[in-house]
């Protein structure tokens, strides 16, 4: 009997897992604020049909802000060349808030910034520590992620970012 | 018989459910989602004389945890699973075992979310109310009960809680529950105020918990209520943000089981435009420690967040040696913070800018005067003013970051800082024998990229003090080979310290040596260290722990699906 049991639950799992297991996952929703303190649904993030990268980052992680600073350099050739938009998402709590437009602008980010103070987005991605990059594309499917970054890792995020807006599959 | 034959019968239509009838829930199943993370840390330890490092009867400590998420259209389910076999050196010892440390399910009606089971959540900046977690800490003080979230007219949110308090694998005893409306007055109104340039949020909570009264000599409020109220107003580049926060008698263990009320606020004023940024923010804090537990400790079952208003480093001597931790019982923190950003192809800016950052912080006591016990009758303890900075200083810094570029190659940041630290405060110590510390801190972080792939960075950092342990320097070097390896190997070396055993040597100046490499292939991580790690204080997002001396291999695994 309890075979039995056990079958029935096996045998409804896995129904349930291979219908949710997919390559591809949509970006989950969350309520997020912009730098005006305007709370966004990131259901809503878009990009009119081209590649984004969303990039969680904080003020006090050193590689995250290498990072965006290291792509900050060279984001216009991203833009021209792919059409990206990176989305930046500061996972800062209320003791570090106030410093993230001060950082962006101070930076001269051209990103789209977020705040995401009780990291609600983070928990409904899942992942632990930032830097944490995710590449959408043009169906608002998340299609390659990364966690940590090193010099150089920029170069692999182009290469995907320029696969996805060529419509390219991608592999890890 | 019977029972078997149900069985079967359920066994059976589960099973045409699945593969008879898929094509007429595919649709629904096809929404769904399932997505979940997990780390695992494991070291093995080893005895190390010199640095009282000891070897634990377990050989091997452990742990981790893996979150799993369930998402279908409006509807979310999740579970995280934790291990701790047995719990690490310096993490919280309540952690022993295996657990489902958190479970939710929710859903989204029109504008309603509806959660039950475990969740986090934060009114405000959290003066009186914020539940979250640091894994790497071992914080989480998740609420588990309801929360409901309703968008009530556009531009009206209102929240609500009602819950238990995670205690390691159980509950803290209080019952604590809460309300928080945010009004974004622009949106709200509508019409030509929403496109209007200054834009005006304000906000107010109330939390209240309850505990039974066990006391037999003292008459205890079993129900505690906070409130507090909140603006922010935006005009263009300039934001003003402050909250206020008051919390009626609270005796507990933290404030010596006085009745007075407690108090805090959080004041900030930033400025940003492209190429410059400024932020100023003060804080005071009056007997504000507000737990779940009148006898808590620690970083149990707190309700509230106090984090420092001082500046969150992450070089290791810096963040670890001397960093300031909010003092609930009664403190007052100004801190300013400039960024700027020198223009591409100016004298200094070169080729391709040079960015300064400056941050300045500084935490006192507030001024109190002590009521004597023989007139104290309603136990008020002593009497102050939020407002009014006393004379003993807790903390105080300045530090500057400057980073350049040199080349397409080249490029460095560098970091000084000046601070003072009053330990007897901050860690509890006698004021006799631990006086405050004076440092000077500098950091030299220069990476130089090899090719587009292989890159290596150095860093090189000396603290610099008469007190505590006196002079400590870093060295680190780090080759990484994007975007799968890295190599690092560190050495800490304590070589000015001053400590003499008997035989008149000097038997404190330790080399904390540590070598680590990592691999990591989309959300896969795993990463090797052998050495020693240094007893210091751990700190991520605004929450400290004491760490004891270390010496062994770990290991860490990290993935995400």
């Amino acid at each position: 009997m309890k075979k039995l049991i056990l079958l029935s639950l096996i045998t409804l799992s896995s129904g349930l897992i291979a219908y949710s297991q997919k390559e591809a996952r949509s970006i989950p929703s969350a309520n997020v604020k912009d730098l005006e303190g305007n709370t966004v649904n990131t259901k809503k993030f878009s990009n009119e049909g081209k590649p984004m990268i969303i990039n969680f980052w904080a003020t006090w992680c050193t590689p995250c802000k290498r990072e965006l600073n290291n792509i900050a350099d060279i984001y216009d050739d991203w833009v021209e060349e792919t059409g990206v938009k990176l989305i930046a998402i500061s996972i800062d709590d209320s003791r570090n808030a106030g410093k993230v437009a001060p950082y962006v602008n101070g930076k001269g980010w051209e990103y789209e910034c977020y705040i995401d103070p009780n990291q609600d987005f983070q928990r409904a991605i899942g992942f632990q520590n930032p830097p944490y990059t995710a590449v959408v594309d043009a169906n608002g499917q998340i299609v390659w992620t990364h966690s940590g970054y090193k010099e150089g890792d920029e170069e692999k995020l182009l290469e995907v970012v320029k696969k996805v807006a060529a419509g390219e599959k991608i592999e890890h | 018989m019977k029972l078997h034959k149900v069985i079967t019968i359920v066994f059976v239509s589960l099973f045409s459910i699945n593969y008879s009838y898929s094509q007429s829930i595919d649709e629904i199943m096809n929404r769904g989602e399932v997505h979940g993370n997990f780390q695992l840390d494991l070291q093995y330890y080893q005895e190390d004389s010199l640095t009282g490092a000891v070897e634990v009867p377990e050989d091997v400590l452990m742990n981790g945890f893996a979150n799993f998420n369930y998402t279908n259209g409006n509807f979310s389910a999740g579970f995280r699973y934790e291990s701790y076999l047995n719990t690490m050196l310096g993490f919280p010892t309540g952690y022993k075992g295996n657990g489902i440390g958190y479970r939710y399910a929710s859903f989204i009606n029109e504008d309603m979310k509806i959660t039950v089971g475990n969740y986090y959540e934060q009114f405000g900046s959290g003066l009186i109310f914020r539940s979250y977690e640091a894994r790497g800490l071992g914080y989480d003080n998740a609420m588990d009960g309801m929360r409901i979230n309703y968008k009530l007219a556009e531009g009206l949110h209102v929240k609500g809680i009602i819950g238990k308090q995670r205690f390691y694998f159980d509950y803290g005893e209080g019952i604590v529950r809460g309300i928080d409306g945010e009004l974004m007055v622009n949106d709200f109104l509508g019409g030509k105020l929403k496109e209007a340039k200054t834009k005006l949020t304000l906000g107010g909570s109330f939390v209240s918990k309850y505990q039974v009264d066990q006391s037999a000599t003292l008459n205890l409020p079993e129900n505690v209520g906070a409130s507090a109220g909140r603006f922010t107003i935006q005009r263009g580049k300039v934001k003003l943000n402050g909250e206020y926060a008051r919390k009626i008698n609270d005796p507990s263990a933290d404030n010596g089981f006085i009745y007075k009320d407690g108090e805090a606020f959080f004041a900030e004023a930033v400025y940003s435009t492209k190429g410059f940024g400024l932020n100023l923010s003060a804080k005071g804090v009056d007997n504000m420690s507000f737990r779940s537990e009148r006898n808590a400790a620690l970083t149990d079952l707190q309700i509230n967040y106090l984090p420092a208003l001082t500046r969150q480093h992450t070089y290791n001597l810096l963040a670890t040696l001397y960093p300031y931790a909010t003092q609930p019982n009664g403190e007052i923190a100004f801190q300013g913070e400039l960024i700027y950003k020198i223009k591409k192809k100016s004298l200094l800016g070169g080729k391709y800018g040079m960015g300064i950052l400056i941050n300045y912080s500084t935490v006192y006591n507030i001024d109190s005067t002590a009521i004597p016990s023989a007139i104290d009758t309603s136990m008020q303890g002593y009497t102050t003013n939020l407002f009014s900075v006393g004379d003993d200083k807790y903390y105080e810094e300045i530090n500057v970051e400057i980073n350049k570029k040199f080349n397409k190659k080249f490029k460095g940041t560098f970091t000084y800082s000046n601070l003072m630290f009053n330990q007897a405060v901050i860690q509890g110590k006698k004021p006799e024998d631990y006086p405050n510390v004076y440092a000077n801190i500098g950091v030299l972080d220069l990476t130089y990229k090899l090719s587009k792939k292989h890159a290596l960075r150095v860093e090189v950092q000396g603290l610099f003090t008469e007190q505590d342990q006196q002079d400590w320097g870093t060295l680190l070097i780090e080759y990484s080979f994007a975007p799968h390896w890295f190599l690092a190997v560190m050495d800490q070396y304590n070589y000015g310290n001053e400590h003499k055993n008997s035989d008149g040597e000097y038997d404190e100046r330790i080399h904390y040596y540590f070598a680590s490499a990592g691999y990591s292939k989309g959300t896969n991580r795993i990463q090797v260290g052998y050495g020693r790690q240094r007893a210091g204080i751990f700190c991520v997002g605004g929450v400290c722990r004491n760490v004891p001396a270390a010496s062994g291999l770990t290991v860490s695994i990290t993935s995400s699906f």
